[in-house]
């Protein structure tokens, strides 16, 4: 079977040079854990950015699309209402009045679809179990996962990469 | 490494690594509570109850148990809740605001913040509720098909637009909480000893693992949801300033209103921050990471809006003498001398005079003086919003129709019974969350922690 090795480091520092290291030796490094975003951990792991924003401007273009319309079928098609002299003729004419609402539900429409879309690409949701190799990822220790499977340079070249560049800690799983 | 100019002050004090945060911020959540906590929590949920009582009273009876009249329609409830959405104001702003300028200060308070946030307009939403007497039709204000025709809700209503900027500004707010909390929930996770917190905080954490995609999607959609609650915190005071300056009432018809109503709030919501803060790092030990530079940091922000404030206050008065209309002048100078004039002197002294003391070095950095005039800020704020909702109101159009307005023993016992609702849940959320973004906390710690700036 093939072993999934584990480094654990205690410090930021030094696992953005592990990772680094690693790197340059053409190792394929799976995944890291960490307490907290490690920033330029992305660029050494050569993770690529999300595209999760672009989802948002899709959920809010949705949005004001259903806000519109909705205002065009309920007070123009619908019912139109003359209210405090103030009729309901054509959409453009009343459009100062839907601005405020066409723009809450853009908003919503945006920040809610964006936040789900987040839990699900995470997989973060109530009773999923969680993965991270070793409790102490959420607190103060950084963990590296290597798959030997994935990787041309051997186990214990692996491992002596990894206990060069400071970790405390190494597990085999 | 981000480096950070050496006179700056540290924002994280003492010697501390990434595992003391963790320890510090986790106590009050692991450990049992002191004889303060159960005696605030004990005298929060007494007026809480009390204030149940009252608005299931009101609802039982109808709001002829409140002291309003006919020319005096809106009062206390009203009052109530453009100050308590205020006060929801501060949560967002600190945390969406100052993220997008990257203030490092803002991670020490932002999730308390947003706690009161949330908790201040549940507070706000329950005054329109019920206000409308009969709460149980309060689903007509949803664009819903009836069946007595389909006849919709009017649009072109701020009463309506506040429906959905209110409904909008909790829940973005909450989801926006939520999302910081997970990974934080997930260290409280895999700290439990016990089988029962280590279950529910694992229901609570999503399941967090903290992988590299987990992190680059957590900050993105940071980001992006404060760059959308940015324009939100905005909006919503702005809407809620709506319903009164699209009205014809002498003294509401102002277009200084939205601006106003914004500075007022942030001023508000900062202020009410600042009250708790001051007590919650003393009860929660948090006196390292909330420290005396951010209360100077949040008094000048108090000092900045509540300049703002005042100046709204002075072309209030001088428009409504240049706009050369009588009832626009009257409406101001019966705000100044009139029977309720004990108001405007209130909202004035603790609105514009007593903040102005921040400008001053000392006063600034005192924790004693941030209590006692951040107190100060909270009722001038009440006060504004009385003076402008019933001292335009109490004068009608038709002088016979003139009166004043008494509030009962309902409308006294709902207005502290909303304050004991917001101790009661803010102090068990102090027990039970982590009360700091502790994880952040973690990523300004070798650029800001005391001991790291020694070390340069």
């Amino acid at each position: 079977m093939a072993a999934t090795i584990y480094g654990l480091y205690d410090d930021d520092a030094k696992l953005l040079d592990g990772v680094k290291e690693l790197r340059e030796k053409g190792v394929n490094i799976k995944d890291a854990y960490s307490p907290f975003p490690v920033h330029g951990l992305d660029q050494a792991m050569g993770v690529k950015w999300t595209r999760l924003a672009m989802c948002a401007f899709i959920y809010g273009l949705t949005g004001a699309t259903l806000a519109l319309s909705g205002f065009w079928f309920f007070m123009i098609q619908d019912w139109p209402m003359n209210i405090g002299g103030k009729p309901n003729f054509a959409l453009y004419e009343n459009l100062p009045a839907f601005i405020p609402v066409t723009f809450e539900f853009t908003v919503l429409c945006a920040a809610h679809g964006m936040a789900l879309t987040y839990f699900l690409r995470n997989w973060t949701l109530p009773f999923v179990k969680a993965r991270n190799p070793h409790p102490r990822t959420t607190d103060d220790h950084f963990c590296l996962e290597i798959v030997e499977e994935e990787n041309t340079v051997s186990k214990d070249d692996i491992q002596g990469i990894l206990k060069k560049t400071g970790t405390v800690e190494i597990m085999e799983r | 490494m981000h480096k950070e100019a050496a006179i700056r002050k540290p924002l994280i004090l003492g010697d501390k690594n990434y595992h003391q945060i963790t320890e510090d911020v986790c106590a009050p959540v692991e450990g049992k509570a002191n004889k303060l906590w159960y005696l605030a929590f004990t005298i929060s949920a007494i007026v809480a109850l009390w204030g149940v009582g009252c608005i299931l009273y009101t609802i039982g009876r109808g709001i002829g148990v409140w002291g309003l009249n006919t020319t005096v329609g809106w009062a206390w409830d009203i009052t109530n809740f453009v100050w308590w959405v205020g006060i929801g104001h501060a949560g967002t702003l600190i945390s969406a605001v100052l993220l997008l300028f990257r203030q490092k200060w803002r991670m020490a308070i932002n999730r308390s913040a947003e706690a009161m946030t949330i908790f201040a307009v549940i507070m706000a939403a329950l005054f329109p509720g019920i206000h409308m007497g009969r709460i149980w039709m309060a689903y007509w204000v949803l664009p819903l098909p009836n069946t007595f025709g389909s006849l919709w809700v009017n649009f072109n209503s701020p009463l309506l637009w506040d429906v959905f900027a209110i409904s909008t500004y909790f829940s973005v707010s909450l989801v926006f909480w939520y999302i910081g909390l997970i990974p934080d929930f997930a260290t409280v996770r895999d700290r439990a000893q016990k089988a029962v917190p280590k279950f529910v905080y694992s229901v609570l954490s999503f399941g967090w693992t903290g992988n590299v995609k987990a992190w680059i999607r957590f900050e993105e959609v940071s980001l992006v949801l404060a760059g959308l609650a940015t324009p939100l915190v905005f909006s919503v005071h702005s809407i809620v300033s709506m319903d009164f300056a699209t009205s014809v009432i002498p003294g509401w018809h102002t277009t200084i209103f939205p601006p106003y109503f914004v500075a007022g709030a942030i001023f508000s919501g900062f202020a009410m921050v600042q009250t708790l803060l001051l007590i919650a790092r003393k009860v929660v030990s948090l006196e390292a990471y909330i420290t005396r530079k951010h209360i100077e940091y949040m008094n000048i922000i108090i000092v900045i809006t509540g300049s703002m404030v005042g100046i709204a206050y002075l072309s209030e008065l001088f428009i409504s003498w240049y706009s050369g209309v009588e009832y626009e002048q009257y409406a101001f100078l019966n705000r100044a001398t009139g029977p309720y004039w004990w108001s405007y002197a209130a909202m004035m002294t603790c609105n514009v005079i007593t903040p102005q003391l921040f400008w001053f070095e000392k006063i600034r950095k005192s924790l004693v003086m941030s209590f006692i005039l951040s107190i100060f800020v909270n009722i001038g704020m009440w006060f504004e919003r009385f003076v402008i909702i019933v001292t335009s109101l109490h004068r009608d159009f038709i002088p016979s129709n003139w009166s004043m307005f008494h509030p009962t023993f309902v409308d006294i016992g709902i207005f502290v019974g909303t304050i004991g609702i917001f101790f009661t849940l803010f102090l068990l959320y102090s027990r039970v969350f982590p009360v700091l973004a502790l994880n952040e906390l973690k990523t300004i710690l070798k650029s800001s922690g005391e001991n790291y700036k020694k070390q340069d």
